[in-house]
């Protein structure tokens, strides 16, 4: 499986990704640059984490007039995964791939932590291979993490099943806890934690690479 | 006799004598342009005139050297073909003028110093000195200035994307006027991807990359070469704005531009911006540099030659390229959106040459800006010190108490609210972070670790600038070997007051000496660094001055590994005091974190360091971690035994200690004593680490075992100490916050 890793100027978790896709999960990767009107080959997309555009009026304000978006855009409705990792979450929202918006964190400042996260479903491609009810000790790296929407939005996105993770100790001020959701389609996943910084025992926690390792294995790459 | 009246020369910091001798250089009188540049590369800043002769007495080879002092940052070989780039600088004057921006440009600049030299960096860590949080007076200040410092670090590393990875952070009265901010950086590169500084080629192109050139920061070199005063605040013009977004784009696009091949030498424009970058490349590689100003992409509209030249907006670099392959450069820096124009072009007559629109605004000789700028001698005297030798009678009502107290000071307190600000994870290597006695970041390419460790302990430099700076080297290099980690360099930061002043300036001799000898003896040759001069503050007519902080980073190696906690991990392990209890007598124990917040007093002589067996503790514990007999591994320094005992018990798992002493010291100097060469380690082969000690001939008792949740210090049956490990860490890790926030509840 090949994923394709979005490169917007400013990104830095984009090689934290790929070696994370490539040493630790032993699948292939490709840089993206984000002027490129194409995604190539790719069999999943990730955003990663960083400050797009310096994060400039808004976190990811600016990334989703880039060119590569378009390109996620139809890639997503033709039911491609994405996954937005932290500044790629923020993008996923600013683009409306994902509904919500990611704002201050309640203290203020930026936090860069360890935190759980409890697996609300395994009915995606990103959580399959997970337990329901696991608790995941990934890290956290933001200054704008809080997720915030409206109770209508909120009620949808729990009725329908798509809060895909949780805060068990809510660390930024998330409505209803929300660390990570998905869209109606369950192909587009935006979470603020940082799986690709789970990914290596020597890293102190392995807990994120299940949610890689749910991409691979997802009937959705096998029907593409 | 000069053309420039004596204010002019006094705002340029310039002295009568040396304006005589620029004019002897030039053989004329200067031209105002000219008069900018000789006065910021003349500055205390750029030139070292003050320190600069006492500084050639550090030792700066060792076979692992591959660059010294001289160049953007020392370089030292790490096998497999690969180097790290390091290297410490300060920003102190700009922090105390406005702290945020002074910070995050602080951050800024010591990463172009890396990145310039061809290394990705890898890893920052921060000095920070502030006044205490609590003093009635300045803690509303002093409290503002950790929130703008700590933000502006965030704000630039994080956005940057290179982890802060740890540091230090100690509140001194002496610093309430005259914060430190002393930034580390780290980067790795591959040894034949090495860049330097220099200018070479007759006729290559001379191109400007980056950000464009505004006012901000036209004499922010001289700025840093005087005192303060209150007006000092109505400088803040003089403050550079950071953009690490920007900084992000530079990084990748001159890494990527050095790749081409057509780069032949590069420097970030830093202090001094334009004006050194020039003359300094250029001077390096004996060749001269001719620019004219029209080409200088701006800002501003209307600046005049001198401010161009003298402009430190962020985000610069100068670049020489191979003639006819410039266009390779600009392809690189097109594709990250950045300015790069040619400006100018490499003569071969040694000369900095500045045009503006063909005119010809300032031609100096290189060599009269960096080899013949003055070089003093400066009168000294003993070292500045107020403290008496003799101390206070004392007897402790309540050792717990003091414990507790001293848990919960600025100083030992834990640093957590500060360092989750920063992202210390970001790269994917930091196998150790914030809050360990040593920072550890892997390289990926080579499966080799770098550990890092920074110190300056003032309040000892203060009692002994020799002894002092001694025991920090002693320390940093503890620091690393309790990590496992073998000692191999060092970078230098010497804050200290007027060199003017014959008691300062003896103070700064006396600790470039002391470090000296350090570093020679424990091998860590010094690389590069920086000296900040004149932290000293007007306040009415009182000049106070800081205490002599230098502050070493030192680097060292080991394999990449699961890292050794600090913490205990289990129950029911032996407990070795690796190096024995030591020694303390009433004239070593003053400056003690023990003096300071118990008895809130100094004097005396800092504690004793015996190097050699110093030396032999790092070696054994260095082996014992390598042979993997300790399962935890934390040193002993402030505080002493009893606040490094209790830090052990700050485990995820509420590891607690029951200490056995057997010693005939009082107990305020057994349980607070701060000898050096001793580290606490939890083990299960308490037989094997007693054999490795004896190998290396040093004390290593068993002093007790790990128990559940509670941290009791007997000596000879009699109870010193007996706490909750709970209750300790809650004040420990709530500290920093109450000592922020408790007075504005009160509001």
């Amino acid at each position: 499986m090949k994923f394709g890793i979005v490169v917007f100027p400013g990104s830095n978790c984009d090689h934290d990704a790929w070696y994370s896709v490539t040493h630790n999960l032993h699948q292939e990767a490709e840089l993206l640059w984000h002027d490129s009107s194409s995604l190539g080959d790719v069999d999943a997309v990730i955003l990663p984490g960083g400050f797009s555009y310096g994060d400039y009026l808004r976190c990811g304000a600016i990334a989703k007039f880039s060119r590569i978006m378009a390109a996620v855009r139809s890639f997503a409705c033709d039911g491609g995964l994405v996954l937005g990792l932290c500044n790629g979450f923020q993008i996923l929202v600013e683009s409306g791939l994902l509904p919500g918006a990611l704002i201050r964190n309640r203290g203020l400042k930026f936090i860069c932590s360890p935190v759980e996260l409890r697996v609300e479903t395994t009915n995606s491609p990103f959580t399959s291979m997970a337990q329901k009810g696991r608790i995941l000790r990934i890290p956290i790296a933001h200054g704008e993490g809080c997720y915030v929407a409206d109770a209508h939005t909120l009620d949808a996105l729990e009725a329908e099943d798509r809060v895909l993770l949780r805060y068990a100790a809510n660390p930024n001020g998330s409505l209803r806890d929300i660390a990570g959701i998905c869209n109606a389609g369950r192909n587009v996943m935006g979470m603020m934690p940082h799986p690709e910084r789970a990914a290596d025992p020597l890293m102190g926690s392995t807990d994120g690479l299940v949610l890689l390792q749910s991409m691979v294995a997802s009937p959705a790459l096998q029907v593409k | 006799m000069t053309q420039f009246p004596p204010d002019v020369l006094a705002r340029h910091n310039l002295t009568e004598a040396e304006y005589r001798k620029i004019v002897g250089l030039l053989g004329r009188e200067p031209a105002f342009t000219e008069l900018g540049i000789f006065s910021v590369m003349w500055s205390e800043h750029c030139s070292y005139k003050s320190s600069r002769m006492h500084l050639k007495k550090l030792p700066t080879r060792s076979k692992l050297v591959v660059q010294g002092p001289g160049e953007n940052a020392g370089i030292i070989d790490i096998g497999q073909g690969y180097a790290i780039v390091f290297k410490i600088e300060s920003h102190n004057h700009p922090s105390f003028i406005e702290p945020f921006q002074g910070a995050a440009t602080g951050v800024g600049g010591i990463l172009r110093d890396i990145f310039t030299m061809g290394a990705r960096p890898i890893a920052v860590m921060d000095a920070l000195r502030f006044g205490p949080l609590d003093d009635p007076q300045s803690g509303p200040r002093n409290r503002r200035l950790l929130e703008g410092v700590v933000g502006g670090i965030a704000h630039y590393g994080n956005c940057f994307g290179v982890p802060t990875v740890g540091g230090e952070c100690v509140f001194e009265t002496s610093y309430g006027g005259n914060p430190l901010v002393n930034v580390f950086a780290l980067g790795v590169v591959r040894r034949e991807d090495i860049f330097y500084a220099r200018a070479a080629g007759d006729g290559n192109p001379v191109i400007y990359a980056g950000a464009k050139t505004g006012r901000d920061g036209v004499h922010g070199a001289t700025m840093a070469s005087a005192e303060f005063t209150e007006e000092s605040k109505e400088k803040r013009p003089n403050v550079q704005v950071g953009d690490p977004f920007l900084e992000k784009l530079l990084l990748e696009a001159c890494l990527e531009a050095m790749q081409t091949g057509a780069v032949v030498g590069i420097q970030d424009m830093g202090a001094a911006g334009l004006t050194c970058s020039t003359c300094e490349m250029g001077g390096r590689g004996q060749v001269g540099i001719e620019i004219d100003l029209m080409h200088v992409p701006q800002r501003e509209t209307g600046m005049t030659p001198y401010e161009i030249m003298l402009s430190e907006s962020q985000e610069r670099m100068l670049l020489v390229a191979e003639k006819g392959r410039q266009e390779e450069v600009f392809r690189v820096f097109r594709k990250w959106g950045l300015d790069a124009v040619t400006i100018g072009r490499v003569t071969s007559d040694n000369m900095l040459r500045v045009k503006d629109h063909g005119a010809v605004v300032a031609e100096i000789p290189n060599a009269a800006l960096t080899d013949a700028a003055p070089m003093y001698d400066r009168q000294r005297t003993r070292p500045y010190r107020t403290a008496p030798m003799k101390g206070p009678t004392f007897r402790s009502m309540d050792l717990d108490a003091d414990l507790r107290k001293l848990l919960c000071s600025g100083d030992l307190c834990s640093k957590q609210s500060i360092w989750r600000q920063y992202d210390h994870m970001v790269r994917t290597n930091t196998t150790l972070g914030p809050g360990a006695d040593a920072a550890i970041v892997r390289i990926k390419e080579t499966g080799a670790s770098v550990a890092m460790s920074l110190d300056g302990n003032g309040r000892y430099c203060s009692l002994s600038p020799r002894e002092g700076a001694k025991l920090i080297v002693a320390e940093c290099c503890r620091n690393l070997s309790t990590v496992g980690a073998l000692p191999v360099a060092a970078t230098n930061n010497l804050n200290f007051g007027n060199p003017e002043r014959p008691e300062i300036m003896a103070q700064l001799v006396e600790a470039i000496e002391g470090m000296g000898e350090a570093c020679a003896f424990f091998e860590t040759p010094i690389t590069g660094g920086n000296v900040s001069l004149y932290n000293e503050t007007r306040t009415g007519g009182e000049l106070t001055a800081i205490f002599p902080t230098p502050v070493m980073g030192v680097v060292g190696l080991l394999p990449t590994q699961m890292p050794v906690p600090l913490s205990f991990r289990n129950r029911d392990r032996d407990i070795v005091l690796l190096g024995g209890p030591g020694g303390c007598d009433e004239l070593h124990f003053g400056g003690t974190q023990y003096a300071k917040h118990i008895l809130d007093d100094l004097w005396g002589l800092p504690p004793a360091l015996d190097m050699d067996y110093e030396k032999r503790v790092q070696a054994a514990i260095r082996q014992i971690i390598a042979e993997g007999l300790a399962e935890s591994s934390h040193d002993l320094s402030d505080g002493g035994l009893a606040v490094a005992a209790a830090e052990c018990c700050f485990s995820p798992g509420n590891i607690g200690a029951a200490l056995e002493l057997d010693t005939d010291l009082r107990p305020e100097f057994s349980l607070f004593h701060e000898a050096p060469s001793r580290i606490l380690i939890s083990t299960t082969h308490a037989d094997r680490v007693a054999a490795v000690a004896a190998q290396y001939r040093i004390e290593a008792p068993v002093i007790g075992r790990t128990v559940e949740g509670r941290l009791t210090i007997r000596n000879r049956g009699n109870t010193l100490i007996d706490s909750p490990v709970e209750t300790l860490r809650n004040l420990w890790e709530g500290a920093l916050e109450h000592l922020l926030h408790a007075q504005d509840r009160h509001v």
